[in-house]
């Protein structure tokens, strides 16, 4: 009979201060020398994480009703268009959304200056109502100012992710970064052993209702993400093999640090936003050990060619051969080049490390599984 | 032996004359063609490093200048604001003089202007914007 923890009894430990808490890559290092079995027995909690760009994000605003009330129908974020088809003074602003002035600046970069505390010009139209008799309300705001402000991003922390080349003889520009012509570059996201869902290829730790820790704050999962797909082929460690699963995410604005969160602009494709999140996985037993001792060397992913129409499959590689710098395709030795920081998912597994070794942050179990 | 680099600019009716041949067989120049855009029918551009010895160089940008092509010598570089770098890596994926790489295993970007060809291409592949092209 292997050991079987529950995720109460690791809280216990964590309330106590006596829980063993490990990082991904921490754990893929131990695995080298110890069984699933001795890492269920040992350890308690591993933290994962990611910092990519994460296009499907953004964040849900309560502005609060100006005097007299506007029905903000038409809304304005510095020149940022966001959706305003939510009640009266309710908006939804996408990270993608671009400037009305400014191609290279949109709704992402209005997410970082408000977690930044910084103040951003708010223009609302509305045709005029008995109940809302305003036309217009054009104020600054910050995120101390507005009622609520919380980010809801409907696809984040993808289950692995395509490895984008081109075959095309020129330049294509993308949210996959610049790739070059004629096979000149291959470009990769996911942080790999890192990675939060990679972690759990079978997705029996995170699930609806997990917490999370997102851009610094406390989240949750809130629902599986847009596009989930669990269908994908797995390999002989159970990892899919390309685009797999996804999670929407949700967490209080007012408590985010811009240290995980960074707006970007793609050329020639545009706005992006950098999201940073950590997921801690519970050693439930030795099953779920196994699947955080998977290393890079194991995590497969598919190869495509971002420069035919179609996308064609090219091949197989893994993480540790992309990560080595360089990577075969048709023959070809192929520069690679990562798209989402390491470092700074490091970082995120190691915060999230110190916050569960100080009793400040517990895990919770899904109240429901994502692939239900 | 003298190095120097040059940004050529070809008007459009001398796009299709083999320049770099002449300089290389007339004055006795090593050329290392650093970035191209030749486009038939329209303006081209070449940036060049040249090798060869003083009286060759003159004589050969004089054969340029005197075939109306535009001479300008590269006196520019990049600068890359590191402070507010989150080490994504995607500039690392356009730079072939290995200039921007990985630092491994902490996997910070690493930064060497001494190899630098300014083709410019990180520019473009910074998704934060933070290199920038300082003329002097």
């Amino acid at each position: 009979m292997g050991i079987k923890k529950t995720y109460e009894e690791i809280n216990e430990k964590i309330k106590k201060g006596k829980a063993v808490v490990l990082t991904a890559e921490e754990v893929t290092k131990l695995a080298r020398e110890k069984s699933p079995a001795e890492i269920a027995r040992s350890v308690d909690v591993i933290t994962t994480a990611t910092f990519g760009p994460m296009c499907s994000s953004g964040i849900f605003i309560n502005f609060g009703n100006p005097d007299p009330p506007v029905r903000m129908e038409k809304i304005l974020l510095n020149q940022v268009p966001a959706h305003a088809g939510i009640a009266a003074v309710d908006a939804y602003l996408g990270a993608t959304a671009e400037s009305v002035t400014d191609i290279k600046y949109g709704g992402a970069h209005v997410i970082e200056a408000l977690i930044k505390g910084e103040k951003v010009e708010l223009q609302a139209r509305g045709k005029g109502t008995d109940c809302y008799p305003g036309k217009e309300d054009i104020r600054q705001i910050d995120k101390d100012s507005v009622n609520e402000i919380f980010m809801f991003n409907p696809r984040n922390a993808y289950q692995n992710y395509s490895v984008a080349v081109n075959c095309s003889d020129s330049v294509k520009y993308t949210y996959m970064g610049v790739l070059l012509p004629g096979l000149g570059n291959a470009m990769y996201s996911t942080s790999g052993e890192l990675s939060p869902l990679l972690n759990d290829p079978d997705l029996r730790i995170i699930g609806i209702g997990t917490r999370i820790f997102l851009c610094g704050a406390q989240g949750y999962v809130s629902w599986n993400g847009t596009q989930f797909n669990p269908e994908v082929k797995k390999n002989q460690y159970g990892i899919p093999i390309n685009n797999a699963a996804t999670i929407a995410v949700i967490g209080d604005l007012k408590k985010m640090s811009s240290e995980y969160i960074k707006a970007a602009y793609f050329e020639k494709y545009g706005v992006s936003l950098f999201v940073g999140i950590g997921i801690p996985i519970p050693v439930l037993d030795e099953e779920i050990a196994a699947g955080v001792s998977i290393g890079n060397r194991q995590i497969e992913t598919t190869i495509f060619d971002y420069g035919s129409s179609g996308k064609p499959q090219l091949g197989i590689t893994n993480y540790e051969e992309l990560q080595s710098g360089y990577i075969r395709v048709n023959g070809k030795k192929i520069k690679t080049a990562p798209l989402s920081s390491i470092k700074k998912a490091r970082k995120i597994a190691h915060v999230l490390k110190g916050r569960i070794l100080n009793r400040e942050f517990l895990i919770s179990k899904p109240v429901q599984q994502l692939k239900d | 032996m003298y190095i120097k680099r040059y940004v050529l600019t070809f008007p459009p009716d001398k796009v299709d004359e083999p320049l770099t041949y002449n300089l290389i067989k007339d004055y006795n120049m090593e050329v290392n063609i650093l970035k191209a855009d030749i486009n038939a029918g329209k303006e081209g551009k070449l940036l060049l490093e040249f090798r060869t010895g003083k009286d060759e160089m003159e004589r050969g940008l004089k054969y340029l200048k005197d075939k109306g092509i535009g001479v300008a010598p590269v006196s520019k570089q990049i600068s890359l604001q590191l402070e507010d770098c989150i080490h994504c890596g995607a500039c690392t994926a356009v730079c072939f003089t290995d200039a921007l790489t990985m630092k491994k295993p902490s996997w910070e970007l690493d930064f060497k202007p001494e190899k630098c060809i300014v083709c410019g291409l990180c520019l473009k592949a910074c998704p934060l914007n933070l290199f920038k092209i300082e003329f002097y």
